[in-house]
């Protein structure tokens, strides 16, 4: 990492660690067969991806070909919400889809797509001040008719946790399939799928220093699902095209070492999330935290700032040597109030200034300490900026 | 020495990768900045000094050259003054010029003050043209303390007379200046073009931008036609005489001096000679009738900070592309000028800047009423 640089954007993405690129390394080169070859060549490679499923799925406590392997946690979360949607109409005629109004787009987007061209009808969730879904509410909207409910696991912008299983219960009850995007969830929660009580869910690896473009869904073994990339038969004809093995490995020992090292990961982070949000909130006036003040990411602290430009403040920061993060916040120069923000009813004046802070597992108190001796200065130039 | 931070402004074109090169160079710390500017909905695409692929291109400057990149947004503010000041200046019968507005407002004001929060020292574009010190100094040296000392700041014409873009620079005030470098006065557009080469970026071969960036792939009149269409009212085509010759399309269609497009079947060769917008006529008449002497202006800008107290002869531009014009300047109290020409000019148009100049100095001007 850049030394004068501070990272504080882990929930974006995490550095690979170098345990996972050595063991990925072999499989660029030395064991680059197609998984699904019958000779030697082929053969290493899809023992290696079916380690690293085993690992996987010893992690989720689950079967193995319950795992699927995918590019992303983005196309998990395809996979599942087309996936299931698709076969439940063709089951059962199923045509609701119910989500809440604080996914990803790659939920939300999907969910749109779905009913936008696929006639299905999306109804939200109703959340509470801090984004959470309540269980009693999913079992008030669920119908027989629907095809797949999905509550993200923890929310990426404002770092909230859903109480997946007790939702996943109510699903389970009238037959739904309940799907979770635990993309975030996955890198510092426990994810066992049985007492998560979910019938998919999405992780990515690139969020717990794994490679960028793998990802995988876990598919309980009940669960009808369309693929919505077709092709060959890999994945149990589940999701089509050549395997990626050194990615797959990767992710594998990436996911290891979340499980291996998550007491020391969690504790750490934890003390600096308190320490930020303590400060910020103590320090710098008109601020709110935005999310759940306990039950959220452990190593997440997301603020809304009044009368701040969010794109404003993040290139203030960066030009400080601070990376930092905006749910408002476009490379492009377009920022617009993001969806989750307005969801939990904040004004533009307040939704514009969103500044997420996640910390990582190399992450220092000292880092913690510069950034926040810095922060209140910053958001102090923003508002000058903003009243000229 | 902290080294001083300049902001660029960059469009991903030659001039402003050129410039960013040439600061990084010279021992800036240099920052790229590219504002998101607005664009009519449903052609967002167009707008073209900021397409997708505009900035995609200034982002990869910024990248080879290892600066940080930021884009800006300036949808609202640009929305509200540049767009807002040519719907107007139309409605007034007048043909306004944004890119003035722009630089007045948009790059000069919203986004130097965006430089300035940031922490920079300086703001630099890649226009052509040059800043004096009182003293005769350049004012590109590395970590000239120009802010320091109070010394009123000239502009000078870019060595490169082709490209000289002092004309829209006129609307720039001390404050501004001093906060501002034009590293490409120095040089001619194909020694720029070379430095591109030289420095290895690859937009060495882009054209120039051309016309006004909002517009698209359209015209002036279709634009208008569809974001104001009040201004497009057709009305009477008058001779000297005030006898109704034609009919117009629209006072926007037309500018003055133009000879092409007006329908009228006459024995010799007429001009649009004036517009009358509270009549919403057109006045069209012989060659003879084009021409005019004298000229008003208001919302002068003295770049020197005050305006002269007595009147002197100058040279003058009354369009960024026209040739210069001698004439005597009377600066007036109200904030304006006159200027009486040597010889008549075909095209004062009101609208548009006139611009005076004292040898290769520019020392102000002023909107044409």
């Amino acid at each position: 990492m850049i030394s004068d640089k501070v990272y504080l954007d882990y929930a974006a993405s995490t550095p690979v660690d170098s345990r996972v690129i050595d063991a990925m390394l072999p499989y660029f080169d030395q064991h680059f067969g197609n998984p699904s070859s019958t000779h030697f060549y082929g053969q290493k490679a899809e023992a290696a991806i079916e380690n690293a499923r085993e690992t996987i799925a010893r992690a989720l406590n689950c079967n193995p070909y319950e795992v699927v392997f995918t590019s992303c946690g983005s196309e998990s979360d395809n996979l599942a919400l087309r996936g299931a949607a698709w076969a439940s109409r063709q089951e059962r005629g199923a045509d609701h889809i119910l989500i809440s109004p604080v996914e990803h787009h790659a939920v939300s987007h999907t969910a749109q797509q779905l009913a936008d061209l696929f006639e299905f009808e999306l109804e939200y969730l109703p959340i509470d001040e801090f984004g959470m879904v309540r269980p009693d509410t999913v079992a008030e909207l669920l119908r027989p008719s629907t095809a797949i409910v999905s509550v993200i696991h923890a929310n990426n912008e404002i770092g909230t946790l859903n109480p997946i299983a007790e939702i996943g219960t109510v699903c389970q009850e009238k037959g739904v399939p309940f799907h979770s995007d635990s993309v975030q969830g996955a890198a510092h929660l426990p994810v066992d799928v049985q007492e998560l009580n979910v019938d998919l869910l999405a992780i990515g690896a690139h969020k717990f220093y794994g490679p960028k473009g793998v990802g995988a869904l876990y598919v309980r073994e009940d669960i009808k699902l369309q693929p919505s990339q077709t092709g060959g038969s890999q994945e149990l004809g589940r999701r089509a095209g050549t395997q990626n093995t050194p990615y797959i490995v990767g992710m594998g020992e990436a996911f290891r070492l979340v499980q291996a090292e998550h007491n020391q990961r969690h504790d750490q982070a934890l003390a600096m999330r308190i320490r930020i949000i303590g400060h910020v909130l103590e320090e710098i006036p008109d601020v709110v935290l935005t999310g759940h003040p306990s039950e959220r990411l452990s190593n997440h602290a997301s603020f809304a700032f009044k009368d701040v430009d969010g794109n404003n403040l993040l290139m203030l920061l960066d030009v400080e040597g601070f990376a930092c993060s905006s749910g408002s916040a476009c490379k492009t120069g377009n920022p617009e109030p993001s969806g989750v923000l307005t969801a939990l009813g904040l004004s533009p004046d307040w939704g514009l200034g969103s500044l997420r802070v996640t910390v990582g597992k190399d992450t220092t108190p000292l880092e913690v300490d510069k950034f926040l001796e810095v922060l209140p200065l910053a958001i102090e130039k923003v508002r000058k900026i903003n009243h000229r | 020495m902290k080294k001083k931070t300049v902001v660029v402004a960059m469009s991903g074109g030659v001039d402003s990768s050129v410039t960013a090169a040439l600061l990084k160079e010279q021992g800036y710390d240099v920052i790229g900045m590219m504002m998101r500017l607005w664009s009519e909905p449903g052609s967002e695409a167009e707008n073209r000094c900021c397409t997708v692929d505009a900035m995609n291109l200034a982002r990869r400057m910024a990248a080879q050259l290892e600066i940080p990149f930021y884009a800006i947004d300036a949808k609202d503010v640009f929305r509200k003054t540049v767009v807002q000041y040519f719907f107007d200046g139309y409605r007034q019968g007048i043909t306004p010029n944004p890119c003035l507005v722009c630089n007045m407002h948009i790059r000069w004001e919203f986004l130097l003050n965006r430089a300035l929060a940031l922490g920079a020292d300086f703001m630099a574009t890649g226009h052509y043209a040059r800043l004096l010190t009182a003293d005769g100094g350049r004012q590109t040296a590395v970590g000239s303390p120009r802010s320091s000392s109070f010394e009123a700041i000239r502009l000078q014409k870019a060595l490169d007379e082709n490209k000289d873009q002092s004309y829209v620079l006129h609307v720039l005030k001390q404050d501004q200046l001093k906060h501002a470098l034009f590293p490409l006065g120095d040089y001619t557009k194909p020694q720029v073009r070379d430095l591109a080469r030289k420095f290895d970026l690859p937009v060495a071969e882009r054209s120039d931008s051309q016309d006004l960036c909002f517009l698209g792939n359209g015209t002036y009149a279709e634009f208008l036609e569809r974001n104001a269409p009040e201004v497009n009212r057709p009305g009477p085509m008058l001779n000297s005489a005030g006898e109704e010759i034609g009919q117009h399309r629209g006072l926007a269609y037309y500018t003055i001096g133009q000879r092409r497009g007006l329908g009228i079947a006459a024995p010799e060769p007429l001009y649009v000679i004036q517009k009358d917008n509270n009549k919403n006529s057109l006045l069209i008449g012989p060659k003879e009738s084009l021409g005019r002497k004298q000229l008003t202006a208001r919302e002068a800008n003295w770049i020197s900070g005050s305006p002269p107290e007595s009147p002197f002869r100058a040279q003058i531009k009354i369009r960024y592309k026209a040739d210069f014009a001698w004439g005597l300047v009377t600066p007036q109290s109200n904030n304006g000028f006159q200027i009486e020409f040597d010889e008549q000019l075909r095209d004062i148009t009101p609208g548009q800047a006139a611009v005076i100049y004292n040898e290769d100095i520019c020392l102000g001007g002023g909107i044409i009423e």
